[in-house]
């Protein structure tokens, strides 16, 4: 592993049961269903830097999210982060000292804070978790000290989640992710609940925080807008797999997947200046997903081998990429 | 400095929306002072009464079967007649009604204690935790509490003597009936547990290693408790109609530390010589008293259920 | 004539602590053929303007001022029964979650000929005719096969497309869409405006397209109207709204949302949050946030003001001189 990285992904694979329950399925003779979420996911993520995942709902880029973050266990495949692998760690201080490294931001501002709880014993609970206050006062400073940094003030401490605003709230979920001092930030979708002009002013505090404190981003969106403003890299997924990853400028400027394109010619334009092309049909079922290619059905560059072989990730100048076209200079 | 402190509490209390509800709620007021005038002479008998209906060494038999004070051959001594041992009515039901009350209320808090952690364990893990409580909380729903109330004192009438059954009668009763209904407090907290499980503020307390009962106890506990405590209310109207029932039936309260259902037992038996009073008073409390506590758990459910609204 | 035309009105919610204004003074008209964008925050008062027109304002909510006119005809406070009429025979309504519009026990086809045999006099079969043909109107694919499937056999983008056959059942003459793409992927998203934009265009139906989405705006509408804590601060051409925004909150929105190829290392952003109902500062709502607030902007609601030539209207004191909208 080297030394830049603070997160390496390989080869992660989450799969889920998602059969029918015992009796049922017996009685109606059918198999078990396996809903493969995640299957087969490489990347890393450089110290300091900001990696973004995007895709359409259901393409498992919230699985992987949390994933990482150690909520599920995965069903194969690595997660190493600074140094140690999450997956096969068994120590308990280990697994505590990497939990303390990294947090995560949540999609919902209205379910990530438990609404009976102050605020202030929100943003607490990472710091009594890790023990990181000397006392209650020391406790209380801390927890001041973030508050302000979110920009909030230190008396909001005191009153309950549901006098907040979505955009306070997602504050007081950004400064209870730093309580724990973490170097490493797992943001799953934080701003798609919020209104426009507040996305903005989260996206604002999240990447001066970055410069501030020195904090590695791994940011799960749909919104390619949004992901542009904040990544270094993307990784583009469909249905559980990754088929492009690449540096922000040649995503926009040279997006190889065919998917890529399409989902960037799929982007509503403020500008109304080209008319978009919507791109056909609707992402499949993830149970049965297509054969080879999982996008060949709606790819326009299809051919026999795309419905047989699945691609594997190539490398392409800057990026990576898994398309049988690309490798065969089609595109 | 305390005065201000107080009238802000006040302020904000009356300010609130409960507050604003209860006083535009006429019915759940009427009920409340019922309930707290019931309580009081239950547990305050002993100073407003001047009568121990239960001391062996009290009865007057000369003074049996006074009817009421407004009734002819009626004594203002005793306000609501005397029943065949010449016991004084009134004060029978403030001590009936207090037995009543410790046994509903008792056996409600057994109950929600035995149904809210095990609905919640089943809530949260799912799986086939949630199945091995759950299929055991519908065996049990599938017998009646009366019955599992009826089997328990069997056995113990059964295995202990009359004397030291007699002084477990209550206790025993309160067992039987709060062992028999705490699948429905499992259910409510069971739901709200599998709801609550799902929300993020779980998943975060998860990625700082907070262990699984403590997840349970300050994260899911306060947020699925409220309907639980709501339901539990009306609960307590229903283990007193319970106790009523076996103590009617002669399996609950012994008759030397009667309870509302004994007092309507031995009442029974004079209703048709006439003495109307002796079960009819007993009754009417007993209606009045299931009634009140019914209603306010009802405008409990109504104020903090908004679905309803 | 327009199709809709809504003057003045004002939509209140009685509670205890006072009356809260959702909707003030709100004017707006949608021709034949046009889709008018409704843009605002969560909580501006958006949705309630599109469920004030069709009668499904959640009580105690009730239209207290203005007027609402469908064809020229006052519909503001119809009883509930000649409401329903309305709503099935010349409104179509289209709502975020194509799920809540559609009964999961019935077969589509059976719902969508329900709905065409309770506001038309046709035999059965006509109906089911007319039912595969709206099918196939609204792009679901093999409409005969499809038209015995239940709801939860659909996908996401395929159910939408049966909600907007739904809508469209009786020849509307106004449909309401309320967030239809929110709760779809990009991709999809693209196939359903093209759709709506479409059946307008050729079937001359006005459209109301509610979102707080201005890339769906921008794609989609003829002209948007911009709404700010229940008030709407700037109607106008899209073009003219989305490239020379002229209210101050309008100007704000757009240079918040992040752009492609735009490389700002901050987003612009409007301090602060719209303001809570019950806590709307006298005079513009949007002062406390406003760079240029004066002191009249302190004191008094502005007036849609006329900016230019083009139609567009913003109610900003900036432009005090202009015509105002009465």
């Amino acid at each position: 592993m080297s030394e830049q990285n603070i997160l390496e992904v390989q080869g992660l694979k989450m799969y889920f049961d998602v059969s029918p329950p015992f009796v049922t399925r017996l009685l109606n003779r059918m198999p078990k269903q396996v809903l493969k979420a995640v299957d087969g996911l490489s990347f890393s993520i450089e110290r300091g830097k900001t990696f973004s995942l995007v895709g359409e709902s259901g393409c498992g880029k919230s699985t992987v999210a949390r994933a990482v973050a150690g909520l599920y266990t995965p069903t194969g495949g690595d997660i190493i982060i600074d140094g140690q692998n999450l997956a096969t760690a068994k120590d308990r201080s280990k697994i505590t000292d990497i939990s303390r490294q990294m947090q995560m931001i949540f999609q919902s501002p209205y379910a990530s804070l438990d609404p009976r709880w102050r605020v202030r014993d929100i943003i607490a609970e990472p710091i009594r978790a890790f023990k990181l206050a000397a006392n209650k006062e020391d406790e209380w400073r801390q927890v001041e000290q973030l508050l302000v940094q979110v920009g909030l003030s230190a008396s909001d401490g005191e009153k309950y989640p549901h006098e907040f605003s979505g955009g306070q709230r997602q504050r007081i979920s950004i400064a209870r992710a730093l309580s724990s001092k973490p170097e490493f930030l797992i943001c799953d979708e934080p701003t798609s609940a919020l209104d426009v002009s507040v996305q903005a002013q989260i996206l604002n505090l999240m990447t001066a925080l970055q410069d501030e404190l020195g904090l590695t981003y791994l940011f799960i969106s749909h919104d390619l807008a949004v992901i542009d403003h904040m990544s270094d890299w993307i990784g583009v997924m469909y249905l559980g797999r990754v088929c492009e990853i690449t540096p922000k400028s040649e995503l926009f400027s040279n997006p190889r997947h065919p998917y890529t394109r399409l989902l960037l010619e799929a982007i509503p334009d403020l500008k109304g200046r080209s008319h978009r092309k919507p791109l056909k049909g609707e992402v499949p079922n993830p149970i049965t997903p297509p054969s080879g290619c999982t996008f060949h059905p709606r790819c326009p560059y299809a051919n026999e081998r795309c419905k047989q072989e699945q691609p594997v990730l190539g490398e392409y100048g800057p990026s990576q990429v898994a398309c049988h076209a690309v490798e065969e200079f089609r595109i | 400095m305390k005065d201000v402190s107080i009238s802000k509490w006040w302020a904000g209390v009356s300010d609130h929306d409960v507050t604003y509800s209860f006083l535009h709620s006429p019915v759940t007021i009427v009920a409340t002072v019922a309930t707290i005038l019931m309580f009081a002479a239950a547990f305050g008998a002993s100073f407003l009464t001047i009568y121990t209906p239960f001391d062996p060494g009290s009865l007057e038999l000369r003074e049996a079967f006074m009817p009421p004070a407004w009734e002819q051959g009626g004594n203002s001594e005793h306000l609501l007649g005397t029943d065949g041992q010449g016991r004084d009515i009134l004060a029978a039901i403030m001590y009936g009604t207090q037995v009543s009350l410790v046994v509903g209320i008792l056996s409600v808090l057994l109950s929600v204690s035995i149904g809210i952690p095990l609905g919640i364990i089943a809530g949260y893990y799912g799986g086939w935790v949630d199945t091995a409580i759950m299929r055991f909380a519908d065996i049990q729903l599938t017998i009646p509490p009366i019955l599992i109330a009826l089997m328990i004192d069997g056995i113990t009438r059964t295995t202990l003597s009359s004397e030291v059954h007699e002084i477990v009668a209550i206790p025993v009763l309160i067992i039987s009936i709060g062992v028999a209904s705490w699948p429905q407090y499992a259910r409510i907290t069971r739901s709200g547990a599998m709801v609550e499980r799902r929300k993020d503020y779980i998943a975060a307390a998860k990625l700082i290693q907070t262990p699984t009962a403590a997840i349970m106890v300050r994260h899911v506990l306060p947020n699925v408790i409220g309907p639980t405590l709501i339901v539990a209310t009306i609960g307590v109207a229903v283990a007193i109609i319970i106790e009523a029932t076996l103590s009617f039936l002669g399996v609950g309260i012994p008759s030397t530390t009667p309870s509302l259902g004994t007092l309507i037992r031995i009442g029974n038996s004079f209703l048709f010589s006439g003495e109307w009073w002796i079960t009819f008073f007993p009754a009417f409390t007993l209606v009045i008293l299931v009634l009140s506590v019914n209603l306010i758990g009802d405008w409990l459910r109504d104020t903090f259920n908004p679905k309803l609204r | 004539m327009a199709v809709i035309d809504i003057s003045n009105i004002s939509i209140e919610f009685p509670t205890r602590r006072g009356v809260l204004t959702a909707v003030e003074n709100l004017s707006l008209s949608i021709e034949a053929g046009e889709i008018l964008g409704v843009v605002g925050e969560s909580g501006a008062g958006k949705s309630l303007t599109g469920n004030a027109i069709v009668g499904l304002l959640e009580p105690p909510g009730h239209v207290t001022a203005g007027t609402i006119l469908l064809n020229g005809r006052d519909i503001t406070h119809l009883p509930e029964s000649e409401m329903r009429k309305i709503r099935g025979a010349k409104i179509g309504v289209i709502f975020q979650d194509p799920l809540t519009s559609l009964d999961p026990l019935y077969t589509i086809g059976r719902q969508l000929t329900q709905t065409i045999l309770t506001h038309k006099k046709m035999s059965h079969a006509e109906a089911k005719a007319r039912a595969i043909e709206l099918l196939n109107e609204v792009g679901i694919p093999a409409p005969e096969q499809r038209f015995d499937a239940f709801p939860h056999e659909f996908s996401g983008g395929m159910r939408q497309r049966v909600v907007i056959a739904l809508a469209l059942c009786c020849d509307p003459c106004l449909i309401i869409a309320d967030e239809p793409t929110t709760a779809l992927d990009v991709s999809v998203q693209a196939q359903i405006i093209d759709l709506l934009k479409n059946l307008s265009r050729e079937k001359g139906v006005a459209t109301m397209l509610v979102t707080h989405d201005m890339g769906v705006i921008a794609e989609a509408a003829d002209r948007v109207a911009v709404i700010y804590s229940g008030r709407l601060a700037e109607i106008g051409d899209v073009r003219s709204v989305i490239d020379a925004p002229k209210h101050p909150y309008t100007r704000g929105l757009m240079d918040s949302i992040p752009q492609i190829g735009q490389n700002l290392k901050t987003l612009p952003n409007i301090i602060g949050a719209m303001p809570r109902l019950d806590a709307r500062p006298e005079g513009c709502a949007f002062n406390p946030r406003c760079a240029k607030s004066k002191s009249i902007c302190r004191q008094q609601t502005a007036p849609l003001i006329e900016t230019g030539s083009d139609g567009q209207w913003a109610a900003c004191w900036a432009y005090e001189g202009g015509n105002k909208y009465v």
